[in-house]
């Protein structure tokens, strides 16, 4: 045996000496989520010290807060029970759209028709899910295809730039700062701390819960479970429509597939905060967490030397631990032939 | 004197902050069948639990012969010959009877392959025994109930059972299915085995059990002769006091009639339906399952629409379009599927029981936590609500603690009508009597109260007037005074029994 697997055993049973194994179950399943990112941050830490600078750190937020503006949507989404597997190529549409009229109409015109258009999407898929109570995994993989075929017709196929990339203030959202902190930032921020508030302290954020707990349950109660969901799919394209600015407002101009894959990572993040994809659990601020893991996760990779593809492949294993810990938690076991 | 096939000496079993086995001994002979008895939560489920290895006790030993044996696991306990058929059939229905029965043991030829003849004679001489009408090859998803549970019972029998332990197994049966369970029941003690049956219906266990042993709060009450002894003793066994079922009319004063409906029909379900009801009074429905009262019920909460009749709360026509629109009105009703229908498992104490009134408790834009804590504290003192607390998940309540909250829920909407679905379906003993009281009260503080039950008993003891359904038609509707259970059971079955005018 070798020194440091000895130690490692040594602190083991040191830690079970003082801690149950029933106590270790239940810290994990409370607080699994912060452990895992504070050893996480830790490890990273040593293995390179450029890791937890200010710099490094305000670059990793600001380029995990498009995906985290989505997350944000596609978390009241999950928590009604529902799945949201369009935002990827959603965004794509609304990146290219609102470039797109940039120039036809100007921002101040383009932003709210793109945000309009954005929000049709998503009650369309509101509507299927809601009221026709479709099951959201088909609905909205086939909008993920449906909608990169509408970007396609509608940009003809061509990436979609800005003209005069120097002389319009629609940059602002992308690339501007504000006391020293990047907008996108702020926009990450300030919609999670509203869309926080909607959701655990509303009448609407305990319907989203109720619904997404026991939907029967819900009904009978006088919930409108189908308008609830509706209201989700919209707060859901919203998000998008706004992760789509930020991110045509920093390149100003972009490819038809600029959102393609993004709905994974998404996903990811948001199981990676504790959402059950049952629904009915799940809050803003683990969701939050379950960015900045993810966005700080890839920062890492990439800065002890791994290419970049490699995060492909990492958000998948980030996954499939983050649904297995999750379970494992629950029943405090890692391994169980029932349940 | 023939030994125990099972003995259980002193066993204890504690969780974190509950001893929930405190002491328990008893012992099972052969070719004897032994209920065991108690409320939900006195400990029941722990001790089979024990018994077949899922969990460790702490204390005492469970002796088998003459040696304290050891359960490590499920696996081992079947190997020793105990043998569970559970309330809830664990059984893969696209597969035969054959493959469930030797799910895992299936037997093989070379190359692995299934010796298909040899599964089915060998399901065959078992189904034999249980004296059945279906053979090896039956798809079991294509079974009754009955005959599913059938299925489970031979997966029994091939093992050699020493101890069969049946827990609750009449509940989804129709009562020809329990005369053929029986008949198993007593080929199985014919042979030798101990069986150890634990049900809530007192009809079965007197009428099958030799002794029955009584569990309150963990700890062992005794043990009885089922010859010797009443069905008052043991319920006092089980819940430390007497237990009332008296008819109970209303002596206070009717209000005027709050719910009135005329000949209302929705499809194929019920047809040409009348009844009214006045405050103050317990209107009782009766019948069997399908005979369109849960039906009537959903109408009237907006969850049906009618295809034709009328329906008038305090003399005015409404058509109720949705359950909002129905709670709008005053009309409450508590479902009959607690966990399905009744509550979000998964939410707290307050939120469940706040959640009709969402939008109302508003301060600005967010819910006003306090008034809603205040509403929870009112309910769970007048209700009796036994929790920890309101972040309790109600998930983690007992059965007769839940629907507390689903009542309090709709109590705390003041309606006009209250309607509540069978109120006490799979509620233990003692909260089930405080539930009778509380819709007595209801009535009398001058509630419109509609109770719906399949229980004879039940509809007998809390209602003023009782309404017989049979195949989606009132056959007739009797007062307190003049109701017999042998002309209540006339009317549910179809036979004699007036319509109403």
């Amino acid at each position: 045996m070798s020194d440091a697997s000895r130690n490692a055993s040594d602190l083991r049973e040191g830690i079970m000496a003082t801690l149950s194994r029933q106590q270790v179950g239940a810290i994990l399943a409370r607080q699994g989520i912060l452990i895992a990112f504070a050893v996480f941050m830790i490890a990273f830490t040593l293995a390179n010290p450029k890791f937890l600078t200010p710099d490094n750190v305000l670059s990793v937020v600001r380029s995990s807060a498009i995906i985290g503006v989505m997350a944000l949507g596609v978390t009241f989404v999950v928590i009604s029970g529902n799945l949201d597997l369009s935002v990827g190529s959603m965004m794509s549409f609304s990146t290219i759209v609102v470039l797109d009229l940039h120039d036809k109409m100007g921002p101040l015109l383009a932003i709210p028709a793109m945000f309009a258009m954005t929000l049709c999407l998503g009650a369309f898929i509101g509507f299927l899910v809601g009221y026709l109570r479709l099951n959201s995994l088909i609905v909205t993989l086939g909008m993920l295809s449906a909608i990169h075929g509408l970007t396609l017709t509608y940009s003809g196929g061509q990436n979609m730039d800005i003209a005069d990339k120097e002389g319009t203030w629609f940059s602002i959202f992308g690339q501007g700062t504000a006391l020293g902190i990047p907008v996108p930032i702020l926009i990450f921020v300030a919609l999670a701390a509203l869309l926080g508030l909607a959701l655990a302290k509303t009448p609407f954020g305990r319907k989203v819960y109720a619904v997404g707990g026991n939907g029967t349950a819900a009904t009978f109660s006088g919930i409108p479970r189908a308008r609830t969901v509706f209201t989700c799919y919209l707060i859901s394209a919203a998000c998008v429509a706004t992760a789509g600015l930020i991110q045509a407002s920093r390149s100003l101009g972009s490819q038809n597939t600029v959102g393609q894959g993004l709905e994974l990572e998404v996903l990811a993040a948001v199981i990676l905060g504790g959402a059950s994809l049952l629904g009915g659990s799940g809050t803003i601020f683990k969701t939050v967490i379950g960015v900045l893991i993810l966005g700080f996760i890839q920062n890492g990779l990439l800065l002890v030397g791994l290419q970049f593809y490699v995060q492909f492949v990492v958000t998948w294993v980030i996954i499939i631990l983050a649904v297995w810990l999750d379970i494992a938690a629950k029943r405090g076991k890692l391994w169980s032939p029932i349940a | 004197m023939t030994d125990p096939v099972l003995r259980l000496e002193n066993i204890v079993k504690t969780f974190p902050g509950v001893r929930a086995l405190d002491g328990v001994s008893f012992s099972v002979m052969p070719g004897e069948v032994h209920a065991l008895m108690g409320e939900n939560g006195a400990g029941k489920s722990t001790l089979m639990k024990v018994l077949g290895g899922i969990h460790q006790p702490d204390g005492g030993a469970i002796v088998m012969g003459d040696t304290p044996v050891v359960m490590a696991g499920p696996l081992e306990a079947k190997a020793k010959g105990i043998v569970f058929i559970h309330q809830e059939l664990s059984l893969a229905e696209e597969l035969s009877v054959a493959e469930n029965i030797y799910l895992g043991e299936l037997p093989r030829k070379s190359f692995g392959r299934v010796d298909w003849a040899r599964l089915a004679e060998r399901t065959n001489s078992i189904l034999k025994k249980l004296n059945v009408g279906f053979d090896a090859r039956t798809r079991v998803g294509d079974l009754s109930i009955a005959n599913q549970q059938m299925v489970e019972i031979a997966r029994a029998l091939t093992v050699d059972a020493k101890a069969v332990i049946f827990d609750e197994p009449t509940a989804s049966l129709t009562d020809a299915e329990k005369v053929v369970l029986f008949d198993v029941i007593a080929d199985l003690k014919a042979s030798g085995v101990g069986i150890i049956y634990i049900s809530h219906r007192m009809e079965e266990i007197f009428k099958i059990t030799d002794r029955i042993s009584i569990l309150r709060d963990g700890q062992y009450q005794g043990t009885v002769n089922t010859a010797e002894t009443t069905e008052e003793a043991v319920t006092q066994m089980m819940i430390g006091r007497k237990l009332d079922l008296s008819r109970n009319a209303s002596h206070h004063e009717l209000g005027n009639v709050a719910l009135q409906v005329r000949g209302l029909s929705c499809g194929k379900l019920y047809s040409d339906v009348s009844f009214e009801v006045r405050r103050g009074e317990v209107l009782g429905f009766y019948g069997l399952v399908g005979a369109g009262r849960t039906e009537i019920a959903e109408t009237l909460f907006g969850l049906r629409d009618p295809s034709s009749g009328q329906i008038l709360l305090d003399g005015e026509e409404v058509r109720i379009s949705s359950p909002a629109d129905a709670i709008a009105r005053g009309i409450s009703l508590v479902p009959e599927d607690r966990k399905g229908q009744g509550l979000v498992l998964g939410m707290n104490c307050r939120d469940n029981m706040t959640l009709p009134q969402v939008d109302d408790l508003k301060a600005g834009p967010f819910m006003a936590e306090g008034a809603e804590v205040a509403i929870f504290d009112q309910y769970r003192d007048k209700l009796d609500i036994r929790t920890p607390g309101w972040k309790q998940r109600v998930g983690n309540l007992s059965g007769g603690n839940q629907q507390k909250i689903v009542i309090g829920k709709w109590l705390s909407m003041h309606p006009n009508v209250l309607i509540v679905d069978e109120p006490t379906r799979g509620i233990d003993v003692g909260s089930k009597s405080e539930i009778h009281k509380l819709l007595r009260d209801l009535a009398a503080q001058g509630y419109a109260v509609i109770v719906i039950s399949s229980e004879m008993p039940e509809v007998l003891h809390v209602s003023d007037r009782i309404v017989a359904m049979y195949s989606g038609r009132i056959m007739r509707t009797f007062t307190s005074e003049e109701v017999t259970e042998d002309s209540l059971i006339q009317a549910i079955s179809g036979l004699g029994g007036d319509k109403a005018a």
